[in-house]
């Protein structure tokens, strides 16, 4: 797998402040190492902060999930921390959402952030084993991050090793409930629930499982304090969070910006093509939305939510001018549908029945009704799997339908668009892992 | 007594052909068969009945051989293997498909306590407990060489064999299709050519190891079914 | 507070035999693919049948729960 560029840092809004994961960045494009992060950061408070003040700051800043599901983590950290016994913590690096790229560069640039997170984690919930988990793929990111372990080691900075870990790359081996199988020596797939991994997960102990972004957030509030940590961003939506911006935009790449700030100001950021009018919001698994609806909006979860949206782990595609957004939905649907990890009836089947409707639409070649049958399809498949990936898809495909209904309808009656009938849109500007353009699943 | 050597003759071959339906049942499951008139609860349901029913009739089959003094065959013998007698290893085989019997049974009952693939793995013991108990039928059988058990026989073989070819035909073609459609009709042939070679001989009783002082025995009344078998 | 009883499926041990859609056709249908939808609580009346329903399924991916409302 090609190493990704993580884009340039545009000038921050706000001045320097806003550089906070993603301080010193656009001085080096590698690792910076333990003695450089102790230089940017100063030292982190291992073995001085009480568990008591680490989550009593983590809750106080309100910190929220990073990877996408938006948990408050002082309330997780703090759940796990009440479980009797040894517990166990899990960084969650895997970052299996194609048009995502921020959780790569954040450990390609800054491991010991992240590091320092999961020591700090360590001490708060008293766990007494720590993972890391990386996709298999991505080889080049997996030495940069053993590098960082191995200074740690020689330091004896860490009073619980970091055992770093390479699991399969699918798109669901990033849910939580996969890691924790996987770690338990099963397939990185999904698990029916109960227990929940924070009452017993990997060994049967108390679990807590981050995103690797939240965790180097950890390490900054555990530094600076809570109140330091509420400066970017508003109320409900504290710090600073990393955005990855793809698509119709001159600057294409990694965006560390306050939490709550506008899509169109993301977006602007990246400098967003004047012709581009929408946006897929969350990745794969996010929304499609016209921007003269949703630019205005935060990039908050309880923002979008009145447009139907979710800003995922926080990643934005801009659909270039010349492209036909039915063609990029239907491509993702086929990529989603052979990602399941077809354990269950209603995802095997009703995703690929939805992948060929939408095709069929997008080619301007319908068989029957297939709008007809999608929206009857929506409404089966979602909370019939053992985990969300069904019902990201459909929420995806049917966003797609509603945002893109004038051309929906006008390919319906067998009239494709100009851009479908080429083929797609133009190929990303950056190439994210899994370019849009890209034909390999079709 | 000869009643109770009839009654082990008749509840044996009763239970075959339960035993033969309940497998052809299960292995239509395997299937998922159903229509209008069989629906598949339908199905599932007289596969279960139809098994304990073969229980039942396994069980009078056991009880009255071990109460009839002809043979002297014990009650150890009914379900330690190898312990008898009376033509050892062909009534061994009976024990053996009893055994196996009764762990798909129980486990069956114990269906929602066991683990799923517990339940299952057991399950699969099905496939040897039936051709065991056909050739413990056509070995320690005195009646195998009779026309209208060997055509009931025969059936029994025919419905097993077709229903399991017919279900690997519905599976796609690979090593396990081949495997089992090898093994089924290799087993069919071989039903066939130990029938030949075997019960429908002269001879065979002494060589199935019928005791001696069993063989040419007077002291039960010979019928036209009767000690035939033992006789020869 | 009343406890009411709920089926619930486990979606990776179903393999869509319908069994249960044959028993209990008031609060289980199958959809286009032969995989169960359910309805909401199982009325007392249809205990019976539920019950009947999560014994019938050949890979015990049916249950019958009391869960307080």
């Amino acid at each position: 797998m090609s190493r990704p560029v993580a884009g340039q840092l545009a000038a921050p809004q706000r001045g320097a402040e806003l550089r906070r994961l993603t301080l010193g960045w656009h001085h080096s494009d590698r690792a910076a190492t333990l003695r450089e992060h102790a230089d940017r950061y100063g030292p982190a408070p291992l073995g001085r902060i009480s568990r008591h003040d680490l989550l009593g700051h983590v809750e106080a800043a309100g910190l929220t999930g990073r990877g996408g599901a938006g948990f408050p983590t002082g309330t997780k950290m703090r759940t796990v921390a009440s479980k009797r016994g040894p517990a166990v913590v899990v960084a969650n690096g895997m970052e299996s959402e194609p048009a995502s790229e921020k959780d790569q560069a954040l450990l390609a640039r800054a491991p010991h952030l992240v590091l320092d997170g999961i020591a700090l984690a360590a001490e708060a919930v008293g766990a007494s084993e720590a993972h890391l988990c990386l996709a298999r793929t991505r080889d080049w990111l997996i030495d940069i991050v053993a590098a960082a372990v191995g200074e740690r080691q020689q330091a004896g900075l860490d009073r619980v090793p970091v055992s770093v870990h390479d699991l399969p790359h699918h798109y669901v081996s990033s849910e939580e409930t996969s890691l924790v199988h996987w770690l338990n020596g099963g397939e990185a797939k999904p698990v029916t629930t109960p227990p929940r991994p924070f009452e017993r997960g990997v060994g049967k102990r108390p679990t807590l499982i981050d995103n690797v972004e939240t965790l180097a957030h950890v390490a900054l509030i555990a530094r600076y304090g809570a109140r330091w940590f509420s400066e970017a961003g508003r109320a409900g939506a504290t710090g600073t969070m990393l955005t990855t911006v793809t698509g119709a935009v001159r600057q294409p790449g990694v965006y560390e910006v306050e939490a709550g700030a506008t899509v169109a100001g993301v977006l602007s950021l990246a400098g967003l093509d004047a012709g581009s009018e929408a946006v897929l919001i969350g990745g794969y698994f996010g929304t499609w939305h016209d921007i003269s609806a949703v630019g205005g909006l935060p990039l908050t979860a309880a923002g979008l939510k009145q447009a139907g949206g979710a800003p995922g782990a926080g990643v934005l595609f801009a659909l270039p001018p010349g492209s036909c957004g039915l063609a990029e939905a239907a491509r993702i649907m086929r990529f989603l549908a052979s990602q399941g990890a077809q354990q269950c009836g209603p995802c095997m089947f009703g995703l690929p029945a939805i992948s060929d409707d939408m095709a069929q639409l997008a080619a301007g070649r319908p068989d029957g009704d297939p709008l007809g049958r999608m929206q009857r399809r929506f409404g089966v498949i979602s909370g019939r799997g053992a985990c969300r990936h069904p019902d990201g898809a459909v929420r995806m495909a049917a966003s797609a339908v509603r945002t893109f209904a004038a051309d929906a309808h006008s390919h319906a009656r067998r009239r494709p668009c100009l851009a479908s009938h080429r083929g797609g849109s133009r190929t990303s500007i950056l190439p994210v892992p899994r370019p849009w353009a890209e034909q390999e699943w079709r | 007594m000869t009643e109770l050597w009839y009654t082990t003759r008749a509840t044996g071959v009763v239970a075959l052909v339960l035993l033969t339906t309940t497998v052809a049942l299960g292995v239509a499951g395997t299937a998922r068969f159903s229509t209008r008139q069989l629906p598949g609860v339908v199905r599932a349901g007289l596969h279960r009945n139809l098994s304990l029913l073969t229980v039942a009739f396994v069980a009078m089959h056991v009880v009255s051989t071990v109460l009839d003094p002809y043979a002297g065959i014990g009650i150890i013998s009914a379900v330690v293997p190898f312990s008898s007698a009376y033509r050892p290893l062909w009534l061994s085989l009976g024990t053996i498909s009893l055994d196996m019997l009764a762990a798909l049974v129980v486990s069956s009952v114990l269906r929602s306590r066991l683990p799923y693939q517990a339940w299952r793995g057991v399950h699969w013991l099905a496939y040897a407990c039936w051709p065991v108990a056909l050739w413990h039928g056509l070995g320690t059988g005195t009646d195998s060489r009779l026309p209208w058990l060997l055509m009931l026989d025969g059936l029994c073989v025919l419905v097993v064999g077709a229903a399991v070819l017919w279900r690997l035909r519905l599976a796609g073609p690979g090593a396990v299709r081949a495997a089992g459609t090898t093994v089924t009709a290799v087993f069919m042939l071989a039903t066939i050519a130990f029938v030949a070679a075997g019960p429908l001989q002269s001879g065979w009783a002494r060589r199935a190891g019928t005791p001696a002082s069993l063989l040419h025995t007077a002291a039960r009344p010979a019928t036209s079914a009767g000690r035939a078998g033992d006789q020869s | 507070m009343t406890s009411k009883l709920r089926l619930t499926i486990d979606p990776i041990s179903c393999t869509g035999h319908g069994l249960c859609a044959d028993l209990l056709p008031e609060l289980i249908e199958l959809d286009e693919w032969g995989y169960p939808i359910i309805g909401d609580s199982v009325p007392p009346g249809l205990a019976a049948h539920a019950r009947r329903a999560v014994n019938a399924c050949p890979s015990l991916a049916l249950r019958l729960n009391r869960a307080a409302t």
